[in-house]
């Protein structure tokens, strides 16, 4: 076969990917004819981008693993979840940051191209079967989030945060592409099913595999930011526009969840007991142990949800270092749940927000019961989903993972995740106390968001409700999604 | 014939510079920059010496990609740099603390 011919097969497994990369072109060129008052063109076109993306997606969805592309591309059930669920979560972003944007003058049409490019690379990493698509993956994904952060040009803070984002994050690549280097050398291919194949014929703590799989470890948990490689995550969150931030908290984290499965549970599961499982144990208990403790200092709310997002990727890390198929879906069934919650809790904030007030303070979320009891009644049951209380499906994600790492013997691991996940109630509890038994400092009525936000943040609420009584559909989801 | 160890731990070393002058430098923001840099060439030099040693072609492709890719960051970077530098009037890194917790 020459090497270069490209088959029927290698199309219709990137259809998604390419219908996106041209539509995303066509918009990036249609908005800049645009008049600022026009701008709205780009929200829809970028909406309808990305409803077409997820219905290609499900149509042409491959019940099979199928590998295309000479071996560095493949389609499964689980990338098809995973492109759908991230088109969702971008979505839902982008309607979420629409008023927030008008409101401030900064409604530019890069928000939309630079978040669908990001979308781009989170898809292209969900179907990476080689290392060189993985790390096309990661640095598309990688680069559109940085302009995004620095994208209001006019906020030093937002500066600030990007160029820390941007120098730990090419750290991150530069450390997980010097380990793919390893890799390469060691196993002789860049594909990750001959990766996988030649680790499983080398003898246990061979020191060359074992020395490329240190570097991609500490890549990894760059990009989850964990502990402790996370001392982006909160300066990043705090200074970067809300709508930005509610963003990086939900379609990134797909993404990485993806790159850790593809490259350590396929590529390198050979590995899992004499290599990886014991650093990725280090990284998860610390992040679990510092997200939820450093968190109750916090008084900015964009903050201390930063550092609740270091305890959740704790959680999710405790599902992948288990190793077995049950593992994975748990931390793939958090990782989802996880999205739900994190864009909900910052759609709060940006409907507390008008022009001038970024209500990005805990006491600003104070009496918010007197002043919209609906509204508080969401923010209620975000909070208790995100401190895994019954019957929200928060509890389901963290039930699942306890039981997945009792599973493989670790009880110290599931008591230690029980005993910080009471600590981590207490900041999650002080928010609906400050809603519900204080006096308001503010008593006008909520202003931001339009109507449109408005319905699907309440469906938001209502999904954590609903997801939480019926765990079973999504959970069953997962399941079978990983093989 | 220059062995392969003797590649490997030039770029080892060079890696190490690289990580050293970011943590280290404590002055200038288009320091970091150039580590970064300096940090992608080194795995270059990785794939190539594999490449070569294994016979096969895929690693001097993989060294074009991080070759785009390393241009496209810097650019970003520079762009980050002069947002940065406009609000700022400086780009000492020691400056970079407006946020704490």
């Amino acid at each position: 076969m020459n090497p270069a011919s490209i088959t029927r097969l290698d199309l219709v497994l990137a259809t998604p990917e390419m219908f996106l990369l041209a539509a995303t072109c066509v918009i990036l060129l249609g908005d800049l004819f645009l008049r600022d008052r026009d701008r709205w063109i780009t929200f829809v076109l970028s909406l309808l981008t990305l409803a077409g993306v997820g219905w290609i997606t499900a149509a042409t969805g491959f019940t099979e693993r199928t590998v295309g592309w000479h071996g560095t591309y493949v389609a499964d059930p689980l990338s098809t979840l995973l492109k759908i669920v991230a088109c969702g979560a971008v979505a839902v972003a982008f309607l979420y940051g629409h008023g927030y944007l008008q409101e401030r003058r900064i409604l530019k049409g890069e928000y939309y191209v630079l978040g669908l490019f990001a979308l781009l690379g989170v898809m292209v990493l969900a179907s990476a079967n080689s290392l060189v698509t993985l790390y096309l993956g990661v640095e598309l994904l990688a680069l559109s989030l940085y302009a995004l952060v620095a994208f209001n040009r006019d906020s030093g803070v937002a500066a600030e945060a990007a160029i820390k984002y941007f120098v730990l994050g090419s750290i991150a690549s530069g450390a997980l592409l010097y380990g793919m280097s390893i890799l390469y050398g060691v196993t002789g291919s860049l594909e990750l099913g001959v990766i996988s194949n030649a680790a499983l014929q080398m003898p246990a703590g061979q020191i060359g595999l074992l020395f490329g799989l240190a570097f991609i470890v500490v890549g990894v948990a760059f990009k989850f930011g964990a502990v402790p490689f996370h001392a982006w995550v909160p300066d990043v969150y705090h200074g970067a526009p809300t709508p930005v931030t509610l963003f990086l908290a939900a379609a990134p984290k797909l993404g990485s969840f993806a790159l850790a499965f593809r490259l350590l549970a396929e590529g390198l599961g050979a590995v899992h007991a004499t290599g990886w499982q014991d650093m990725i144990t280090m990284v998860a208990v610390l992040s679990i142990i510092v997200g939820n403790v450093v968190a109750i200092a916090q008084t900015n709310i964009k903050r201390m949800l930063a550092y609740s997002t270091i305890s959740h990727v704790g959680f999710i890390l405790l599902g992948i270092l288990a190793g077995t198929s049950q593992g994975y879906a748990a931390a793939l069934y958090y990782t989802i749940t996880y999205v739900i919650m994190s864009v909900g809790g910052f759609g709060m904030i940006i409907l507390l927000s008008r022009k001038g007030f970024e209500a990005d303070s805990l006491e600003d979320f104070k009496g918010l019961n007197a002043r919209s009891p609906w509204f508080a009644a969401v923010m209620l049951m975000l909070m208790f989903s995100m401190a895994g209380v019954p019957p929200f499906v928060g509890f389901w994600a963290k039930l699942v993972v306890i039981q997945a790492v009792l599973d493989i013997g670790s009880l110290w691991l599931a008591i230690l995740a029980v005993a910080l996940s009471v600590v981590g109630a207490y900041y999650y509890l002080r928010v609906v106390k400050l809603m519900y038994f204080d006096e308001p400092t503010d008593k006008a009525a909520l202003q931001g968001g339009g109507g449109a936000m408005r319905f699907v943040l309440s469906l938001n609420g209502l999904a954590v409700l609903a997801l939480g009584l019926y765990p079973g559909l999504l959970l069953a989801l997962c399941a079978r999604v990983i093989p | 014939m220059i062995p392969l160890s003797h590649v490997l731990l030039l770029s080892g070393i060079l890696f190490s510079l690289a990580v050293a002058g970011i943590f280290i430098n404590r002055k200038n923001v288009l320091l970091l920059l150039m580590c970064i840099e300096l940090m992608l060439l080194s795995v270059n030099f990785n794939f190539i010496a594999f490449s070569h040693h294994l016979g096969d072609l895929a690693g001097q492709v993989f060294v074009f990609f991080i070759l785009t890719v390393a241009a496209a960051e810097s650019a970003i970077g520079l762009a980050i740099l002069v947002v940065l530098f406009r609000e700022r009037r400086s780009i000492n890194v020691e400056d970079l603390d407006a946020m704490r917790g």
